[in-house]
């Protein structure tokens, strides 16, 4: 089988790389897709990491790709010819969009989401929709209501969620790059348990307009990849400011790779005491250590800081998620699109039964929980209340950042566990974002890298900056990046 | 805090439109409960005289200029509805 181990070079290579391949003519952007669709042929009877495929489609986007990389046409971009893949909540034009949610089944969006815009524009190849925990809501894609997806380091266990899909397609080689969101760790807490690069930029930088919305003043499109400098460029191509998105930053776009070896000698990071849980495993915590020593052997200052409040941002999180996403859901009533109910006697009716049949229990638990926060009565103590604590911990943040350029933690308190071991106790399952929602609350950059392996699974290393000081966090995460291995893991499958 | 009771979640039901069967309402109220009862720690944090934060890029109302717009193909959009008469989407009588 010659043939299958020249193309396992090509189905871990980095992006950067295959582009330097297409730029050699050793291959061409149609060879690299038709080797990506076999690939996921072959491979998702056990990931299921896909909700939709769409081979026509690329293969004819492949083909204009190949044309630009030829000189016809546009300039190509550092994404031109790249197979890719979309969360299934991006709304892509003319392509089936569900939110993995039966609501949606069959929905067929009539416009592309601006980021998905950027991305055609520059010449990336869609290869399909990434699955995911329904409408983005899990932290372990077991809530999909198309399946879960299977971690591609032992198929027994969860690849993390929400961007589920989106972490064990880059882990398993289906695509070079895939775009998910991060409402409270959803695409840092995949990328950590499939050992691949993640991060979500600075709340604002990327439009979410087109992308089905969840927790509004915290969800945030950003890349999973298999290196740092692909996620820089991945965040080139997608961040613009966008008048269909009314928080999304005016601000001037600077190169998201400009300080990329910059290093980390001099770099002042501290390890907010409060991230190393009670509950982190020792496998976790004996790899972030080891991490800090490299990072101290680079030259960075490495010192222990406080952040008191974070013990109380599961709860701002668990209040204002759940209440942004009961008002962001109420627009699904089966009415315009999606699940209807056409038994019903009334309007009223009809909605409820969709709704009751449409969306699976998480999402409905979710829903309860911000409707209860929003109600008449419980507003001031639940919802304004949290409101007002998220204030203090971005206060927080921004005083740690006088003393610091960036922060570290682990991305995850525990490595990927098993299928079905987290469902029974919803509240288990959200102590998984532990260390990934303060950042959301504070609408920071952060990137999860691979930081180490425990009994053979992928662990995450975290980095947290300054609002807008992405630039710092890719710095850092590349400097380590250079100085290890771990990225270079992959799974045998 | 008080248990949720189940009059409170068949309130709730109606505020959110979702219909649950009993079963499912009965284990609504066991883990809401248990969900609100971890966050009776935040009423120890002293929030006297803070300001709310909604969203974090500090920005207020963006306004732009009333122009009109290409809009969506509206057989696109209509496709999608799951009833639909001509260039209507039909609906449930709203009245009883």
């Amino acid at each position: 089988m010659t043939t299958q181990s020249a193309n396992s070079d090509l189905y871990f290579s980095t992006a950067r790389e295959l582009r330097a391949k297409f730029d050699a003519r050793e291959i061409s952007s149609v060879e690299a897709t038709r080797a990506m669709l076999d690939r996921i042929s072959n491979l998702e009877p056990s990931l299921n990491s896909f909700i939709t495929v769409t081979p026509e489609r690329a293969i004819a986007d492949a083909e204009m790709a190949d044309q630009r990389l030829r000189g016809a046409g546009q300039e190509p971009t550092a994404l031109t010819g790249i197979p890719i893949m979309v969360k299934d909540n991006f709304s892509t034009k003319d392509v089936e969009t569900t939110a993995a949610s039966k609501i949606l089944k069959g929905y067929i969006p009539p416009y592309d989401g601006t980021a998905v815009s950027n991305l055609k524009e520059a010449g990336a190849v869609i290869l399909g929709k990434g699955n995911l925990d329904e409408f983005a809501m899990g932290s372990s894609n077991e809530t999909s209501a198309f399946g879960p997806v299977h971690n591609p380091w032992d198929t027994d266990r969860v690849p993390g969620g929400s961007s589920g899909g989106a972490g064990a397609a880059v882990a398993a080689g289906e695509c070079f790059i895939a775009f998910g969101s991060d409402t409270g760790g959803s695409i840092r807490q995949p990328a950590a348990l499939c050992g691949v690069v993640g991060m979500k930029p600075t709340y604002g930088l990327v439009s979410r307009f087109g992308l089905l919305a969840f927790g509004s003043s915290l969800d945030q499109i950003g890349p999973l990849t298999r290196s740092v400098a692909d996620t820089a460029d991945a965040l080139n191509i997608v961040s613009s400011h966008d008048h269909r998105d009314s928080t999304s930053v005016a601000a001037p776009f600077t190169d998201f790779a400009q300080d990329i070896d910059g290093g980390v000698a001099g770099m002042n990071i501290g390890v907010p005491k409060e991230y190393l849980v009670d509950g982190i495993e020792p496998g976790v915590r004996a790899a972030f250590e080891k991490s800090l020593e490299t990072l101290e052997g680079l030259g960075a200052n490495i010192s222990e800081t406080s952040l008191p409040l974070t013990d109380h941002a599961l709860a701002v999180y668990y209040i204002i998620a759940p209440s942004e996403a009961s008002a962001n859901l109420s627009r699904y009533d089966g009415v315009k699109y999606g699940l209807g109910s056409l038994d019903a006697k009334t309007s009223a009716q009809a909605t409820e039964a969709a709704r009751g049949e449409g969306f699976g229990d998480e999402v409905k638990r979710r829903i309860f929980l911000g409707t209860y926060a929003l109600s008449a009565g419980y507003y001031d103590a639940y919802y304004k209340k949290a409101q007002q604590v998220r204030t203090l911990i971005r206060r927080e943040f921004t005083d740690a950042f006088l003393k610091f350029d960036a922060l570290v933690t682990p991305t995850t308190p525990g490595v990927a566990f098993n299928i079905g071991d987290k469902t029974e106790d919803p509240f288990q399952m959200y102590l998984n974002d532990i260390c990934t929602i303060p950042v959301n609350i504070a609408g920071l950059p952060s990137i999860s890298i691979p930081g180490g392996m425990s009994d053979g699974l992928p662990v995450g290393l975290q980095f947290i900056g300054p609002q807008f000081g992405d630039t710092t966090v890719i710095r850092a995460a590349a400097a380590y990046e250079r100085a290890t291995n771990w990225h270079q893991n992959h799974p045998l499958i | 805090m008080d248990p949720l009771t189940p009059k409170d979640v068949e309130h709730i039901a109606q505020l959110a439109y979702i219909k649950l069967s009993d079963e499912e309402s009965e284990d609504m109220r066991v883990q809401l409960t248990n969900i609100l009862g971890h966050f009776a720690s935040l009423s120890s944090v002293d929030t006297d005289g803070v300001e709310a934060t909604g969203h974090t890029t500090d920005s207020n109302s963006v306004m732009r200029k009333d122009e009109p717009q290409p809009p969506l193909d509206r057989d696109d959009v209509l496709k999608n509805a799951p009833d639909r008469d001509g260039e209507f989407v039909r609906v449930r009588p709203v009245l009883e």
